[in-house]
């Protein structure tokens, strides 16, 4: 199967979810917080000609306050710590939070150090890990619909509604 | 070349020269802790040497002294001058030749911060890595200080440049920006649109990359290297893998030297057409944007099919390369073909559309003095007019074997950084065509065997520009790893880039400037 059928198979998947949990769209905030930029390119290419995440409901928004997700990358760094919480903080209920990358995920070869933090659960909890160094575009897709079958339970709990 | 230029300095500062060490291509000069200010603005003015790089090493231990040095560039000659000042503990401090050298600025700050060595006179001794809430005595790169330490957060407040004046007000942007990009913050000054003045505070990803080279295995050292800027991987575990086979003598099968300039310049086609991408989104010419970027696409489809990985990384190791591309080779010719067609047609349909022109001609204009005065690398460097090229004047890998053009703009715009970046895409589909078409049979990787002591430089070219890796091995451990990305010299360009320009212009100019946060911070 080519990438191009790929990605249209498992979108509808993902835009079908989308519709019955949203209604029409997800928004998603990127936050890097202290990753190397590779993350940051898999994040860009998910908006490519060849992926388009628009069509199957997805919107990369400029602000946490749009967001119904955060896409977090990196291991959190000490210097990115607050600006992750104040992220976190101005991000409505009930959010979603995806770690993706290894870093973000456990701290990857970052680790624990003075200047590094370790994985982004640490600091805000995280709905779904999304592994790879960087995770592939498929990936990252695949990590949002695991995220949004989490979502209903989260709704139940808050007695939010969408 | 070297021969020759040590000889002069040692008549000029004889007395002052306390000792020489030449190592192929290095040659290490101790002079005495109060000539630095003389002896490096001599070499910089009068001889119009480069300054590349200052950095320190912590050798207590050895001999009791700290040691900063000052890496000077003979791009003629293609040697490397380092002259090294010895510094004692009790008395932290040597004289700054910032007021002489601007390029010595972000160095002199960062040894400050890294290894409590005050540079006395330097005009801005604010922090520049740690931020204020890191407690004062806090230096991660002396040898005693332990990597897995958890600093106390305290009180403190980083003071800003202020503009004052009627109308003038300030916009604060990031570290979290609107855009997928990495975090840093940009503080305008502006009446009006147009910018009076920039401050850019980084060093937010700061994630103590030097030290953790320090804390690893030599191995997974070149895992570490491709990961300290994720979109220049090759460029820097190339360059990390040079420094450390120069201190071993191991000189690379031929096979793996064309596969490393290969996948040097697939990193390189991708990234540039990426920027040119970006250029075109900013402007919002969404078409342009949507065309470069499924081209952007295909090349990092091609890298997967090629190496395993999107991003070119596992490819390199200590003594070449893991994984062995001769039977992929057609497929590369062909697609890169197919990818060259399409990319000539993109340009010319770019170049014809006035809307795009106007937003981008004479925009971010970095003077050729500024860019020399700052010591800016790469395609941005090149733009205004500089004529320096790592492939060129320190030649590596299998570059000495091809024919390639050094591409020079003199405009400095952002303009002119697109029509080299433009030109460079098609010199770099040359420069693997080349490879290709005359690649070697053989081995892809030497036999390894314990790194012996020693130290030395290993450089690229990235995407970005000049990459420097300094080395210092110790009982096949790494005892210092200096790295010297190209983002960490053109930063500060940026802030003279968008002077008089209108606040709406800052991503465009951000943009052709093509800046790691990442390479940056560390």
């Amino acid at each position: 199967m080519s990438v191009e059928d790929e990605i249209e198979l498992m979108g509808q998947r993902l835009n079908e979810k989308i519709k019955k949990i949203f209604g029409r769209s997800l928004h998603i905030r990127e936050v890097d917080a202290g990753s190397c930029n590779a993350c940051e390119v898999e994040v860009n290419a998910l908006s490519n000609p060849i992926y388009d995440i628009e069509r199957f409901g997805i919107h990369i928004v400029a602000s946490p306050r749009h967001a119904d997700m955060l896409l977090v990358t990196g291991p959190v760094t000490r210097n990115m710590e607050l600006a992750l919480l104040k992220t976190y903080n101005a991000t409505p209920s009930p959010k979603l939070v995806a770690a993706m990358g290894s870093c973000a995920c456990n701290g990857g070869i970052f680790g624990e150090t003075y200047a590094s933090g370790g994985g982004v659960d640490k600091f805000i909890p995280v709905d779904v890990y999304i592994p790879g160094c960087p995770p592939r575009p498929q990936a990252v897709i695949f990590g949002i619909m695991v995220a949004l079958d989490k979502l209903p339970q989260k709704i139940g709990k808050t007695g939010v509604k969408p | 070349m070297n021969r020759e230029f040590t000889e002069a300095l040692k008549k000029e500062f004889g007395n002052n020269i306390l000792d020489e060490v030449t190592s192929r291509n290095e040659t290490y000069l101790t002079v005495k802790k109060e000539a630095n200010v003389k002896i490096c603005d001599h070499i910089y003015h009068h001889l119009d040497i480069s300054l590349v790089s200052i950095f320190a090493t912590d050798e207590r231990k050895k001999d009791g002294f700290f040691k900063v040095h000052y890496v000077f560039s003979l791009d003629k000659g293609d040697a490397f001058v380092i002259i090294k000042i010895n510094i004692d503990e009790k008395t932290p401090r040597y004289n700054s030749i910032t007021h002489k050298i601007a390029a010595a600025n972000w160095y002199e700050r960062e040894i400050q911060d890294m290894f409590g060595l005050i540079p006395q006179g330097h005009p801005d001794p604010r922090r520049l890595i740690h931020f204020e809430d890191m407690p004062a005595g806090v230096y991660p790169l002396r040898k005693d200080f332990n990597i897995r330490t958890k600093p106390q957060r305290v009180k403190g407040e980083y003071v800003y440049r202020r503009v004052e004046g009627e109308g003038v007000y300030e916009i604060p942007v990031g570290p979290v920006h609107a855009g997928v990009i990495e975090p840093g913050h940009f503080r305008f000054s502006v009446a009006g649109e147009p910018i009076i003045n920039l401050e850019i505070r980084h060093f937010y990803t700061h994630k103590g990359v030097e030290k953790l080279f320090e804390n690893i295995s030599l191995d997974k050292a070149v895992f570490l290297a491709e990961r300290v800027s994720g979109d220049n991987s090759v460029a820097h575990a190339v360059a990390f893998c040079q420094a450390v086979e120069k201190i071993a003598g191991i000189d690379i099968p031929p096979r793996a030297k064309y596969t490393r300039t290969i996948l040097l310049e697939l990193e390189r086609v991708y990234n540039h057409v990426g920027d040119i991408a970006g250029i075109a989104t900013d402007v919002a010419f969404g078409m342009g944007a949507a065309h470069a970027n499924r081209l952007k696409e295909e090349i990092l489809q091609l890298n997967e099919k090629v190496t395993g990985s999107r991003l070119l990384r596992g490819m390199n190791a200590i003594g070449g390369v893991r994984r062995d591309i001769g039977d992929k080779k057609d497929g590369i010719l062909l697609e890169l073909s197919e990818i060259q067609r399409d990319f000539r047609e993109l340009m010319e349909y770019l170049m014809s559309i006035p809307s795009l022109m106007d937003r981008i001609e004479t925009t971010g204009r970095i003077y050729n003095d500024t860019a020399k005065g700052l010591h800016v690398v790469g395609p941005v460097a090149r733009a205004s007019g500089i004529d320096r090229d790592t492939r060129r004047d320190h030649p590596y890998a299998a570059y000495p074997e091809f024919n390639f053009k050094v591409q020079l703009q003199k405009g400095g715009d952002v303009y002119a950084r697109t029509v080299v970046r433009a030109d460079e895409v098609c010199e770099s589909i040359g420069i693997i065509e080349q490879a290709l078409w005359s690649f070697p049979d053989g081995e892809i990787k030497a036999m390894v065997g314990e790194i012996p002591d020693g130290y030395a430089f290993g450089y690229t070219e990235a995407p970005r520009g000049e990459t420097l890796y300094w080395v210092n091995t110790s009982n096949n451990k790494i005892e210092r790893c200096k790295v010297r990305d190209p983002s960490f010299c053109n930063w500060l360009a940026i802030e003279y880039a968008v002077l008089d320009n209108i606040v709406p212009d800052f991503p465009i100019i951000n943009k052709s400037l093509s800046l790691s946060y990442s390479g940056n911070d560390m």
